[in-house]
Order: structure tokens, then sequence, then C-alpha cells
């Protein structure tokens, strides 16, 4: 087994998933001889050379309309986005035909394609480099929405995400690409689309994270740990969209009290959902209304002023012991 | 250090080999055998007969709105003529002749058109897509076949359609851009018929022709009579020959017109003369080639009536399919299907919650 970061957990993917199927095409802005801005792509185009590892023109309509073009024809593009800012434009080939082509052709046509796009903040970025909207993609019928929160799971989900059968936005973190480095096993593991995992047992408290903000909520929970003696049960969604609710459903059936931790915008972002399904599922386990630690909804700020912007370790902390502290209503 | 003139490539031809009153240019006359031209004669009728036939259906509320196509036939028709089964067909929404061409059945069309997803199903022997609302999407998808063919090194082609009011979009620009970049078999024709909805071919582009885009994507451009089908399918045949050379990409502008409304929802004498139409009304491409076989000996007025009388059959036995075959859709627990491959936990759920409040509202409905 060899540490590594998360870009090279998710270039041993694409490189293991070309070698075996020669279905799969990686293309995009850069992919190629540049491997990448964020050399996602390194090596690839030695390996596997420039017809699977498609250098395309400045066009991110054209990279994802024709990825499902290939899709339909059977091949299983995997196509890079450079920067999530640039996603809008390609927007409607995903909302209009990606997600329904199954639907609309009576299941004749599918689309396995996987769109690999880096987003979240807190890398001192331009505009448009630092946003989260995963909620536009976990909206949309017919789509998948894949966010993992380090090298091993993004290994394993690449992989899983390249040979789903429908079409998969696979959120890449740029804030974890080089954040920290993981024992990831070489010989191939999967994981399954659409279900999260306990990555930190405990009976006080639920605590929701997924993507960058795993790694604050798991400082947060040992600082809980330590300061005030809550145990906090943590659990990754991984997926976002089918989402997971019977771990985190079943947790705060035990905990009776929760948080949900994301930089994404406060209202109508993936929180909001997994309230309610908490409402839904375990309302009368509920000792106290549930917290959402968020980004604001405001266009996330330049970085000069970001890290008030996006939850930290601190303010999840200070937000869950005010969560089980605050007094239940006569 | 001089100024001058850039010579560009590309050169833009114009082709039209019937005159308006189905006359042919001997010199052009493509050699196409007798059954080819009868059977795409006997196409047009069914096209255009089958137009009136739905909007028929339509103001009687029998199916909801739909684009027509009369006018358009030989635009559509003439292109796909040009391609074999394994070929990609890759339609908008107006091209019904050429989807019936290509083996989609009469009675899919009425059942789509009343509202039933399932009449868009595409049959495992047919390479079409479903159509494609959102103006120009589609064009992309061509080009992600045509880089796929390449890819396993088959010589099929794609061929996408779309209106004038497409050449505005950016997925047009993209997907002729990239489909001459990879020099992959991908053909673009352009049925411009003059209207997207309420605005002008002159509104939509400064630019003389619409076939001269293709100049600056250093492809094959032609401008074509689109209401003469040898012409465009000369251009259709000399761009399917290209493409399974493997000599690249083709556009082909079909110059046509749109004789009823943009779809039933539409009244277009808000924005166009009764001149206008009438004076395409003498340009009607049907008409024009029938003059043309009449003279060449392959129809008469006794074939003519029987092809006729054929065809309105052949429409009446699709209503009454389709209509029959509707009685049996219609089951609201299936707007689940074809979601994902596998259905994921979210709407298993909601399936029953959809199961409930069918059945309660069974239960609430008055007996008898």
């Amino acid at each position: 087994m060899a540490k590594m970061t998360m870009v090279q957990a998710i270039n041993m993917a694409l490189k293991q998933e070309m070698a075996k199927d020669d279905r799969v095409i990686v293309l995009g802005e850069d992919v190629g001889v540049d491997g990448g801005v964020f050399r996602v792509t390194d090596g690839l185009h030695e390996q596997f050379g420039e017809e699977r590892t498609l250098d395309t023109p400045l066009a991110e309509t054209g990279i994802v309309g024709m990825s499902i073009g290939m899709a339909i024809y059977g091949l299983r593009p995997v196509c890079e986005i450079q920067f999530s800012g640039f996603s809008y434009q390609n927007f409607h080939q995903i909302e209009n035909h990606a997600s329904r082509m199954r639907w609309r052709s009576q299941g004749r046509f599918t689309v396995p394609m996987v769109l690999r796009t880096p987003y979240s903040g807190g890398v001192r970025a331009l505009e448009h480099h630092s946003e989260s909207r995963e909620a536009f993609w976990a909206h949309m019928p017919g789509l998948k929405m894949v966010i993992p929160s380090g090298p091993r799971n993004a290994r394993a989900l690449m992989i899983s995400a390249i040979r789903d059968p429908d079409p998969v936005i696979f959120y890449e973190s740029k804030a974890l690409y080089r954040a920290f480095r993981e024992e990831v096993p070489e010989a191939e593991e999967t994981f399954p689309i659409g279900t999260s995992q306990i990555v930190r047992e405990g009976g006080d408290v639920t605590l929701v994270a997924y993507g960058a903000m795993l790694r604050p909520t798991l400082e947060a929970a040992e600082t809980l740990k330590q300061k005030d003696g809550i145990e906090a049960e943590i659990i990754d969604l991984l997926t976002i969209a089918p989402l997971d609710d019977a771990l985190f459903t079943a947790s705060v059936k035990k905990t009776g009290h929760a948080a949900v931790i994301h930089e994404a915008p406060l209202s109508f972002g993936p929180g909001a959902e997994i309230v309610a399904r908490m409402m839904e599922k375990a309302f009368y386990y509920l000792e106290k209304p549930i917290a959402r630690i968020t980004g604001y909804d405001v266009i996330i700020p330049l970085f000069s002023r970001e890290k008030s912007y996006l939850p930290d370790t601190d303010r999840i902390v200070r937000t869950v012991r005010k969560t089980l502290r605050t007094p239940m209503m006569a | 250090m001089p100024r001058k003139k850039i010579k560009l490539n590309s050169p833009v031809d114009s082709l039209s080999i019937l005159d308006l009153n189905g006359k042919v240019d001997p010199k052009l006359e493509p050699p196409l055998a007798d059954d080819l031209l009868l059977n795409l004669y006997r196409a047009m009728v069914l096209g255009r007969r089958f137009d009136e036939r739905q909007l028929s259906l339509q103001r009687q509320g029998r199916i909801g709105t739909f684009p027509p196509i009369t006018g358009q036939e030989a635009a559509h028709l003439g292109a796909v003529a040009a391609l074999r089964a394994s070929d990609w067909m890759v339609p908008s929404f107006r091209e019904t002749a050429a989807e019936l061409w290509r083996g989609r059945k009469m009675e899919n069309i009425i059942i789509y058109n009343n509202g039933y997803g399932e009449g868009a199903v595409i049959e495992p022997e047919r390479n079409d897509l479903p159509w494609s609302i959102p103006v120009g999407s589609q064009i992309l998808h061509a080009a992600g076949l045509a880089w796929a063919i390449k890819y396993r090194q088959k010589d099929d082609v794609a061929m996408t359609f779309f209106g004038d009011g497409a050449t505005s979009e950016g997925d047009f620009h993209e997907g002729m851009n990239m489909a001459a970049v990879f020099q992959i078999p991908a053909i673009f024709v352009c049925q411009n018929n003059q209207w997207a909805i309420s605005i002008p071919r002159a509104k939509q582009t400064r630019a003389k022709t619409l076939a001269q885009k293709a100049v600056a994507y250093e492809m094959p451009g032609i401008q074509v009579d689109g209401n003469d089908i040898l012409a465009v399918y000369v251009a259709a045949q000399e761009a399917v020959t290209r493409a399974r050379n493997g000599d690249g990409p083709t556009f082909i502008e079909c110059v046509t017109y749109r004789m009823m409304m943009h779809t039933t929802a539409d009244d277009p004498k808000r924005y166009r003369t009764d001149e206008e139409v009438a004076y395409w009304q003498k340009r009607d491409p049907l008409s024009r080639f029938e003059k043309y076989l009449t003279a060449k000996k392959l129809l008469d007025k006794t074939a003519i009536e029987q092809i006729e009388a054929d065809v309105q059959t052949e429409i009446q036995q699709s209503v009454d399919a389709a209509e029959a075959k509707m009685k049996t859709l219609g089951d609201p627990m299936d707007m689940f299907d074809h979601a994902y491959a596998d259905m994921p936990p979210n709407l298993v759920a909601q399936k029953k919650m959809l199961a409930q409040d069918l059945a309660e509202r069974a239960k609430e409905a008055p007996h008898g």
C-alpha cells in the first residue's frame, strides 16, 4: 500500500479503469499533454495516447454534450470541467439530456458518464473557483452526485462512478487534493454510490458532513470529547444524491441531537434535505432543534474574507455546544 | 509587412436541381433508381398527409400540441435518404417524414403527441435518438456519436438536424467546432425554414447564408434548395461519402419554409404575411417532385390517386392502433420507470406514497 494524496488516488483510479476497459475515455481542457491543471490526469496521455485522453477545445457545453453522445454510443466518458464554476455553461446538457436520456428513450439509451470537477473553497483562489453548488445537481432527477472526503474513498468512488450505469457528477475538493496522504491499496476497491459511512461513533450528538467539511468535523469531535466530554457520531455522506438517510436517521434516534455541516449556502442546501429527513423519520427522538453549520447565503467572498465564510472546527464546536445547551421548549 | 486578403478554403456552393415547375437540370440530375424515387415520393405524401391528420386530431382535442412539418418534407427526407440503417440520426423535432422513413411508427408519434412517453420508444434496430426540444442542444450528441464511431473504426455517420434559430445557439458552434477539430463523421443539416417562432431568419444572423458558417470551422458547407429533394439528396450523399471515407464533417443548409405554425399553439398570422406564404406555396417541394416524376413517366394521375389512398389507409390504421394502445397506457405508477438502472430508496419510498395516494383517492371517490 502506498500513501498518496487525493490527486494521486483519483489518478490511480482513472489509470486502472482505463487499462481495464477501452470504453473509458478521459476528455476535457488541458487533461492530455498537461495532465490537468491539478494534475489529476497526469501520465494518462503517455500511457493511453491522445485518443483516450482527449484535449478538447475550450468549450464546456461541447465537452459535456459530446460526452453524452459518446456514452449513448456505449463508451464510458470521464470528462473534466476544470473548475465547477465553469460547469454552469454545460448545466443544460446535464439537466436536459444526461439526466433524462434513459427516461426519454424508454430505457433504450443510457448515459454512463462521469463529470469530474473541482469544487470548494479554502485555497485562496479567484472568483468562480471556490463555490459549492452540489445542491444544483442533487436536485436533478436521474443524476447521481458524489463527493469523496479523502484519497482512499475518492479512488474507490471514482471506480464505482465510472462503472455506474447512470450519469454521475463527481465533486473533488480542491482543499483536499493535497491536504493529506492516506494508504490506498493497489488492489481494486470500489465503494457503493448512494451509501454513507459512519466515521466516528458516539452517543451524544450526530454530525453529518461530507467532502472538505469532514476533517474540521472530525477535529471538532475531538475537541468536544476532550473539553466537554461530548461524544459525537459522525456520518460521512460521500453521496449527496441519491441520499442515504439510513445511517444518519438511525444515529439521531440514538443521540437525539444533530448538526449538519456543509460549505454550500444555508438556504435550500443539502442540510435542508437532511434535516427534513430527520424530521420525517426520527421526529419523536429529537431532543433539540437540528443545527445547520454552513456557508452563508452570499457569494463566497474572495479569499481575504473566505475564512469567516467557511465552517471551521471552532464554529462547529461552538454550535454543537449551543445545540446541546438549548433548553427544551416548555 | 504587407496587408493583403487571406485566401480562405472551404468555398460554399449553392445547389438546385429541380426548378419551380419541377423541371430537372439534366446536367445535375442524380441517377437514382426508380424505386427509390417512388419511395421518396410516397414518403413525402405520407409526411404531408400525416401532418394534416395530426392537425385535425389536435384541433379535435385527440392529441396535444405538436410541431407540423408541412413544406419541409424534402429538406429532411432527402437528407436521411442518403443514410443506411446503421447510421445515426439525431433529430430536433421537425423531421417527422424522415423519422417515418427511418422506421419510427406513426402510431408512436401520435401516442407521444398525446402525452405518453411510450411513444418515444426507439426499437433496437433503429440507431436514432429521440426528439430534443431545447433548440440546438442535440447537435453535440451527434458530435459525440461521431467521435465514438471514429474511435471504434466504423464507417457509419451521425447526421443531426436543427433549424435556422439553432445556428444562434452556442451548442451549434461548439458542435461544429468539435467535429471539425476532431475530423469526425458528423453531418449537420440545417432546415432553414425562415422562422424561429416569430423571429425571421434575417434577425438570427447578419450572415448572407447560414452555409457560410462552415467556413469559420474549415468545414465544407453547402446551401441547397431545401424544397428540391434531389438537391438535398445529392448534398447529403456527398456529405455521407466524405464522412465514411474519413474526410470529416459537412454542414448542409436546406433553404425551405415552415408553411404552418411553429407548433399548434402558435399563430403565425401575428408575425408574417399571407403574401410571403403564397410565395413559398409556389415552391412546394411535394408538387415539384410530383411534376418531375410525372414528366419522367414514373407517376400518372391513377398512380398518384392510388398512393394517396394507400397513405390515407395507413394513417387511419395508425390512428386506430394508437387510440387502442393508449387505452392500455397511462398508469401513473409508471412515472417512476426508467429513472435509473436501479431504483434508489427515495424513489422506492415515493412510489409507495403515490400508490397510497391513488388508493386513498379511489376510496374517497363517489361510487357508481
